[in-house]
């Protein structure tokens, strides 16, 4: 299960076994979303399944996810999201009216987020051999010419700008998956971000790295781009928007909320000069309203990611390595 | 969570700092005894700030790191059997005992599944009277009285499919051990607090008037183990050596008498041995013989196990507080948490996985993963 954590056994799983029977320099560059040159358009094309337990949830539902993170990964190449596929696995015996709500909840989230659905395919299973529900979306869209977002481009100076409070997907996932209550209820955070990502753009098409950090959280996302581009990412802790009740709940379980998924937030890395109409034009947003700015890329500890404590010590934020466990005392 | 910020701020930390810098005028050497005080300390980065006079030493307070090789394979075997459901904490699950792990068990088809209480695996075992479920009780004090409560309910509703596999260790024993050891240098203990929450701290005195060390009972935010230091240094520096409550907000003197009496009810005193250190008398507790139907072992016959610890790791001197996690040769090269060697890279509250994952600056990537820079950012 570890390798489909998003750490660093999902990392080497790639990277041992598909990159090596598919390779190719498109693939090579392993972003969010390939940016395919098609006929002197710039294509976005991303594709994910979705296997979440339950299927409705606080804040959203698998349909919901099914179309937000794939429209997630085509925006963080800047690309606007214009068609989508899906393909539902259907385990023998799901109930049709579960099959509905899942499917309802595709055609409401692809219109929230102004995308056609345009292609898709049916299977069933045998009983067993699947989770109720499984859903795999593809999407494509247009990059809009002089924007060039991927990892490798970032740089020392670069403001490091979140666009809002972490971990909600992750404990709410968690709270009604384990039957867990952590005071208060939480919602996860899934949402559209292509509508942020062209308010961010209409300010500089100059923004060089957007992550959506779902899986292995913000942590994950941030060692990635360090390592992609060979710099160093240094956060103040004080700065990062960790909301109560995930704090609450990352303390109970022992686990980290810079490790907890999101599904409707992204980092940005924007040169210095943009940060603050960056920042100001994400606020300006619904889905940016909490936007903060947490730290900037350097060029000491190149790879790394480190974080200055709130008390003035610094810390090591790494790559984790499967799914975070929670503890025992 | 208001006392997050309360007890994170850093103006009254540093008016702390100042105060133990300005207190200390020798080398003291204080042994910090929970796991969960070190990944704080290390986390936070308070042992960076404290002067250079202050050393803090880690001890053996991780549960998961001093659950014996033995148990830990007994675990294994059990939760590979047809029929078992084996539950436990989530930490317990990357251990690795002789050959494998849960986590392997899992992957092979055994029904292993984590739980965030006792009580959770006292339901699985009612929605499944047909299978046996076993609970992997491990911990310190603060984790018996919830694992004693499970057997003990499990007797009242006839859930005869329920037992515990039990490795449950007891904080005083262990501070006697390790001042007793050759080579020992702690000079006063920063005492779990959540240890003392349970058992208060009538067992502290005496081992503080014997060995003359301070004993400060402290808490786990940064501001509560900058007020336990302070406490300590402060009985160094006048010699004093008495037992100290930091953490009242938590701990009462007499602890927590409904969840001794639990305890009581359930457990009784035995030698356990602690991965990496050894037998340390009456340092545990075992089910009693009114309960023995409920204790796996005896249950399941777990017998013939031949363990096996690799010979390069250090672990036991780490959890002893005899060296630093960097001192071991294996560290993050042999070990790494893609490839523990021992428990204490493996835990979340193990000194040696604190170290690698917070101290690691200018790292290379991790160990056993060859991915190239450039195509490490993969997964979305």
């Amino acid at each position: 299960m570890g390798h489909g954590g998003g750490g660093a056994l999902s990392a080497e799983l790639i990277e041992q076994v598909f990159t090596p029977a598919y390779g190719n320099p498109t693939l090579a560059a392993l972003a969010d979303s390939a940016v395919l040159d098609l006929g002197g358009a710039r294509l976005a094309f991303s594709t994910d399944s979705y296997v979440v337990r339950p299927l409705f949830f606080p804040g959203g539902s698998l349909g919901d996810l099914a179309v937000n993170g794939t429209v997630n990964d085509l925006a963080m190449s800047g690309a606007r999201p214009a068609y989508l596929s899906t393909a539902f696995i259907l385990e023998e015996g799901v109930e049709l009216a579960v099959v509905e709500r899942v499917a309802r909840a595709v055609g409401a989230a692809a219109r929230a987020a102004d995308v056609t659905v345009a292609t898709g395919d049916t299977k069933v299973v045998e009983s067993g051999h699947g989770d109720g529900v499984y859903v795999t979306t593809a999407g494509v869209g247009l990059v809009p010419d002089g924007v060039d977002i991927r990892p490798q481009r970032a740089r020392p100076g670069d403001a490091v700008i979140v666009s809002g409070p972490i971990g909600l997907h992750g404990v709410a996932i968690m709270s009604v998956r384990e039957g867990l209550e952590f005071g208060g209820e939480i919602a996860s955070d899934t949402a559209p971000l292509a509508g942020l990502v062209a308010a961010m753009l209409a300010v500089t098409p100059d923004i060089h790295v957007l992550r959506d950090p779902t899986r292995g959280g913000l942590g994950a996302s941030l060692n990635e781009i360090a390592r992609a581009s060979g710099t160093g990412v240094r956060l103040r802790e004080r700065a990062i928007p960790v909301p109560d009740e995930v704090a609450n709940a990352c303390g109970f379980l022992g686990l980290d909320p810079m490790y907890v998924a999101n599904e409707g937030r992204l980092v940005a890395f924007v040169p210095p000069e943009h940060a603050e109409g960056v920042l100001a034009a994400m606020r300006a947003h619904p889905h940016g309203a909490g936007a903060a700015l947490i730290g900037e890329c350097v060029a000491d500890h190149p790879g790394t990611v480190v974080v200055a404590t709130g008390l003035g010590g610094t810390r090591v934020v790494d790559l984790p390595l499967g799914e975070q466990l929670p503890r025992i005392c | 969570m208001k006392y997050i910020d309360e007890f994170n701020d850093p103006a009254l930390a540093h008016r702390l700092l100042d105060e133990i810098r300005a207190t200390a005028t020798r080398p003291w050497a204080l042994m910090e005894v929970c796991g969960g005080q070190t990944h704080s300390i290390i986390r936070h980065g308070i042992d960076q700030l404290l002067p250079e006079n202050v050393e803090l030493i880690h001890g053996p307070g991780c549960p998961v790191c001093v659950t014996p090789l033995d148990v830990i394979d007994k675990a294994l075997e059990i939760a590979a059997r047809p029929g078992v459901i084996f539950c436990s904490f989530g930490d317990m699950l990357r251990v690795p005992g002789t050959d494998r792990d849960l986590f392997r068990v899992k992957g092979e088809g055994g029904d292993v599944r984590v739980v965030y209480s006792p009580l959770d695996a006292l339901d699985i075992a009612r929605r499944n009277p047909d299978r046996q479920v076993v609970f992997f009780a491990i911990g310190f004090e603060t984790t018996a009285p919830a694992n004693a409560m499970a057997v003990h309910q499990a007797r009242r509703l006839g859930l005869d499919n329920f037992s515990l596999l039990v490795s449950h260790v007891r904080v005083p024993p262990a501070i006697e051990a390790i001042m007793t050891a050759p080579g020992c240098r702690v000079q006063g203990f920063l005492a779990a607090g959540h240890v003392c929450s349970v058992m208060g701290t009538a067992e502290y005195p005496e081992l503080a008037a014997r060995h003359r060390v301070p004993i400060v009972v402290t808490g786990f935010e940064p501001l509560d183990i900058l007020e336990g230091i302070r406490r300590a240094v402060h009985q160094l520096e006048r010699g004093e050596h008495g037992v100290d409550n930091a953490y009242a907000r938590a701990v009462r003197d007499q602890g927590n008498q409904a969840a001794m009496r639990m305890i009581e009810e359930v457990f009784e005193v035995t030698d356990r041995n602690w991965r990496g250190i050894g037998r340390i008398p009456a340092s545990g507790w075992r089910l009693t013989d009114a309960f023995r139907a409920h204790d796996a072992e005896h249950r399941f016959d777990v017998t013939g196990i031949r363990t096996e610890e690799p010979a390069v790791c250090r672990a036991g001197e780490v959890l002893q507080g005899l060296i630093k996690p960097t001192e071991c040769e294996a560290f993050g090269t042999a070990c790494t948490p893609r490839t523990p060697l021992g428990a204490t890279m493996v835990s979340s509250e193990g000194a040696c996985a604190a170290y690698y994952l917070y101290r690691r600056m200018n790292a290379p990537a991790p160990q056993g993963s060859r991915i190239p820079q450039e195509e490490m950012n993969s997964v979305g």
